[in-house]
């Protein structure tokens, strides 16, 4: 954490209200997003409770599973959640956009330009927490390799239809979340951390309940105050006046609530299943839909503060502008949409266990690169993200004092300016140290001469301030003459990075076909992995 | 002493408990791990640890009942020494380990502990929590680990006391359930690091004589005296909280209180307090970065009022645009 962020939080505490941390929105948020609050039985992996879900935060789907540790029950829950989230990612992908790509073509190995479609907007998932991002992963794990009657009718417990499509979107959507500054699955919590600093810490700001308390507390109460009851206080059944986000439960309500509710739906099953005539039937299955009914309105109670906690933690996103970059990020998440979405369309299996080593390694690399990427874009886009930079010593800013045209010694001698800033910052700057400014958006590149301490006035010895000389080398033009605009002016306020605007991809591996035996060899044909193997505890 | 009581008597009950879901699941995993006495076990433990020695066939499971743990880790001890002698597979369910803190004894029960017909020991340590496709949740393992090295080293004493002294594993066997199913699937996880860090921790630990020395004459933890006493009782005992301490202590609801009632930086996150340097309290640093206080020289305070600076510059004039925001109360 920089100083910046420690000063901002020290600052919440002091005023009981959360701080700014950055003055844009650095996430790109759809018009239309996906919020999706799942709950999961404690204990077990991949067992749903039940969920809320829909893009109309005033008319919600609500799924339960009233016994989760009935497969069917289980199945039935995800073949409902396909049947919400599958339409959202198809309307997406309908709308399409030319848009051009370089391949190398593989009969000339020439970089060629080749035109394709790209989804004109991708679906975007918002879960509460960072939790909810893993269980959206196991969730996609749990049901990408089951098989459908229709795929195999040999399978001996079938998945209904679009399960295993909707396990392929979730596991998409899960890896994709790794990349930073991704924002096709989002954590509230994360996103909004990333924009405030709350007085407590951040293991503490992941109870969405109390991060929105500090944010946007209720009138006459102090953020931290609201924040100590959103996450302690207990009604007088000893249950929590606002919900953990989830998935995990409150044990409190597991036992207290939930665990005897799960009880009568159990029992008025069996009595259901040994019913001797019609008439008695009727009456047990009225005890079985009022038993159901008891746990669905267990589980609305849990997920529906934490639905309504969600899209008031987005309205208060939506009141930052966005970042000039964000738009430039989602492009690439619309990319990695699109990509997925022709790997399904062209039947290609679904993703494997394991990912091989050039997928592997390519999925690191990209991380690294959009982890820099987003760091630099960050700066660009927020002055607030600049200052922590600045402080870090990676950045200066200052009002340029002194220009003096200089040529570089060619043939052809080019414009080499050489400029002068004074500045109060202390950036590290190496010899010959490359500096970048944008210059209408794209990065201009100067080289640093020499620190000039000292000047006649002699404040600057007092405040820190110094000047620097550096050289300008590019985007002035072919001329002799630098182009009008690129060089700046005496009295100009200018802000250098000391590290890169655009990043560039690092050494490219080999195909996969072409993986060394050090690496494993070649992987082989993509195949269909087999599903899990059902045992006896999935079957009740 | 029951910290949770203490803590409900403090005013700041503790959040800890365990879903019945997860107990039940967790029990039921461990019975299945350990049935038929343990076949399945000692076949994990002889894949994972031990290929090279002959296959167990039927391990013994020695009968480890006793009154009072005195009595059980007497027992174990016992049972530990016939196990080394008899050369063969023996799976100790839930044996009880002595260890040393601070000057009191500490009783330990590990999920189970197998003797290998080498005669060395390994702690098997058997977690409800799913490895998916060979891999499990990094903090979770890491916690299971931390377990297991307190398991190790408590073997180590019992071990020292025989002659010649048996090796006890380094690499303890961590039984999961493999991906969604409640089958077991095991891996082995080397706690040489952590064995030394609690080593070194618990060597460093105050005694606890210590500890009580330095209260007051009359000092008494009773929950059920009245909150006042209660809680003068507990301030004598000097702590510093840090938002850690929410995950594992019962207490640490009402040290965060106090922590934040005094204004500590700690209350943040430890990472604060060193890169504040001598400015313990949220008024010092903030009236350090506004310049009303601390010396201009001390690098910490200099680079304060620079982050002040920069912050208030890149936000000037931003304040009070945060305007009222539509949409309903959190909770």
């Amino acid at each position: 954490m920089s100083l910046i962020t420690t000063l901002a939080r020290l600052e919440a505490v002091d005023t009981g209200r959360a701080q700014p941390l950055a003055t844009v929105r650095h996430r790109h948020l759809s018009e239309r997003p996906l919020v999706f609050v799942p709950l999961t039985t404690a204990g077990e992996a991949g067992a749903p409770l039940g969920a809320l879900v829909g893009t109309d935060r005033d008319a919600p789907r609500l799924l339960v599973v009233p016994q989760p540790r009935d497969r069917d029950l289980r199945f039935a829950f995800l073949a409902e959640l396909a049947g919400v989230v599958l339409p959202y990612i198809d309307a997406c992908g309908e709308d399409v956009e030319a848009a051009e790509r370089t391949e190398t073509d593989p009969e000339t190995g020439k970089r060629v330009k080749v035109e394709v479609e790209l989804c004109a907007d991708a679906p975007q998932l918002i879960v509460p927490s960072r939790a909810g991002i893993e269980f959206v992963r196991l969730l996609g794990r749990s049901m990408r390799f089951r098989r459908t009657a229709e795929q195999d009718p040999e399978t001996p417990h079938p998945a209904p239809p679009h399960v295993p499509l909707l396990g392929r979107w979730l596991t998409h959507y899960g890896e994709r979340a790794r990349v930073p500054g991704s924002a096709l699955l989002l954590a509230l919590t994360d996103v909004v951390s990333r924009h405030w600093a709350t007085g407590q810490s951040s293991l503490e700001d992941q109870h969405l309940g109390a991060l929105l308390a500090w944010i946007d507390p209720p009138e006459n109460e102090s953020g931290a105050e609201a924040a100590l009851r959103a996450e302690l206080r207990r009604d007088a059944k000893g249950q929590l006046l606002c919900p953990p986000a989830g998935p995990a439960t409150d044990p409190a309500f597991d036992n207290k609530l939930l665990a005897p509710a799960i009880e009568r739906y159990d029992r008025a099953r069996t009595a259901l299943a040994a019913a001797e005539d019609g008439l008695q039937a009727d009456d047990r299955l009225g005890e079985l839909t009022a038993a159901e009914r008891e746990i669905r309105e267990l589980v609305d109670s849990r997920t529906r503060p934490t639905w309504d906690a969600v899209w008031h933690g987005l309205d208060l996103l939506r009141t930052l502008p966005e970042g000039t970059h964000a738009a430039d990020r989602w492009t690439r998440d619309r990319w990695s949409f699109t990509g997925h979405r022709d790997r399904v369309l062209a039947g290609e299996p679904p993703q494997p266990r394991r990912d091989d080593a050039v997928t592997a390694a390519n999925k690191l690399a990209t991380r690294e690169r959009e982890q820099a990427r987003l760091e630099a874009q960050e700066a660009l886009d927020d002055p607030l993200v600049m200052a922590g930079r600045r402080l870090a010593g990676e950045a200066f800013a200052g009002e340029v004092t002194d220009i003096v045209m200089a040529y570089s010694e060619s043939k052809r001698p080019s414009p080499r300016p050489l400029v002068t800033i004074r500045t109060d910052d202390r950036p590290h700057l190496a010899e010959r140290a490359k500096v970048y400014r944008s210059l209408g958006g794209k990065p201009q590149a100067a080289e640093f001469v020499e620190y000039v301490e000292g000047e006649a006035d002699g404040a600057d010895i007092d405040t820190g301030g110094r000047s620097i000389v550096l050289r300008i080398v590019d985007k002035m033009g072919r001329g002799k003459e630098p182009e009008s605009g690129s060089v700046p002016e005496k009295g100009d306020l200018v802000c250098f990075t000391l590290f890169e605007h655009e990043q560039r991809g690092g050494a490219k591996l080999p195909d996969p076909e072409d993986t060394p035996w050090t690496h494993g060899g070649p992987p082989g044909e993509a195949t269909h992995p087999p599903a899990d193997p059902v045992t006896e505890e999935d079957v009740l | 002493m029951n910290k949770a009581a203490l803590a409900s008597s403090l005013g700041s009950p503790s959040a800890f408990g365990q879903s019945q879901f997860a107990f039940m699941r967790g029990n039921a995993f461990e019975a299945r791990v350990k049935a038929d006495g343990g076949a399945e076990l000692l076949r994990l433990v002889h894949e994972k640890l031990d290929a090279g020695s002959e296959p167990p066939v039927a391990g013994l499971v020695p009968d480890l009942a006793a009154v009072g743990p005195e009595g059980r880790a007497a027992r174990t001890a016992l049972a530990l020494r016939e196990a080394t002698e008899a050369g063969a597979w023996t799976l100790l369910d839930h044996p009880m380990l002595a260890l040393d803190v601070a000057g009191s004894p500490a009783y330990l029960e590990p999920d189970a502990v197998v003797v290998h017909p080498d005669g060395s020991w390994t702690v098997v340590e058997i977690k409800s929590f799913p490895m998916l496709d060979g891999s499990a949740d990094a903090a979770k393992v890491g916690a299971a680990a931390r377990q297991s090295a307190v398991y190790v080293l408590a073997l180590e004493r019992v071990a020292d006391r025989l002659t010649p002294a048996p090796e006890v594993r380094h690499s303890v066997l961590l039984v999961c359930p493999k991906d969604f199913s409640n089958l077991p699937t095991a891996s082995a996880v080397d706690v040489r690091k952590q064995r030394s860090v609690t080593r070194r921790q618990l060597d460093r630990l105050t005694r606890i004589e210590d500890i009580a020395d330095a209260l007051p004459e009359g000092t008494c933890f009773a929950p059920d005296l009245p909150t006042p006493d209660l809680t003068a009782a507990v301030e004598s005992v000097p702590a510093t909280y840090a938002p850690e301490c929410l995950s594992t202590c019962e207490l640490a609801f009402h040290c965060r209180d106090r922590s934040r009632t005094e204004g500590a930086v700690t209350s943040l996150g430890r990472s604060l307090r060193a890169e504040l340097g001598g400015l313990t309290t949220v008024d010092d640093v903030l009236s350090a970065a506004r310049g009303d206080s601390g010396d201009p020289a001390d690098p910490a305070v200099a680079a304060l009022r620079r982050a002040a600076e920069l912050r208030a510059e890149a936000l000037g004039g931003r304040e009070g645009l945060r305007s009222e925001v539509p949409g309903r109360t959190p909770c």
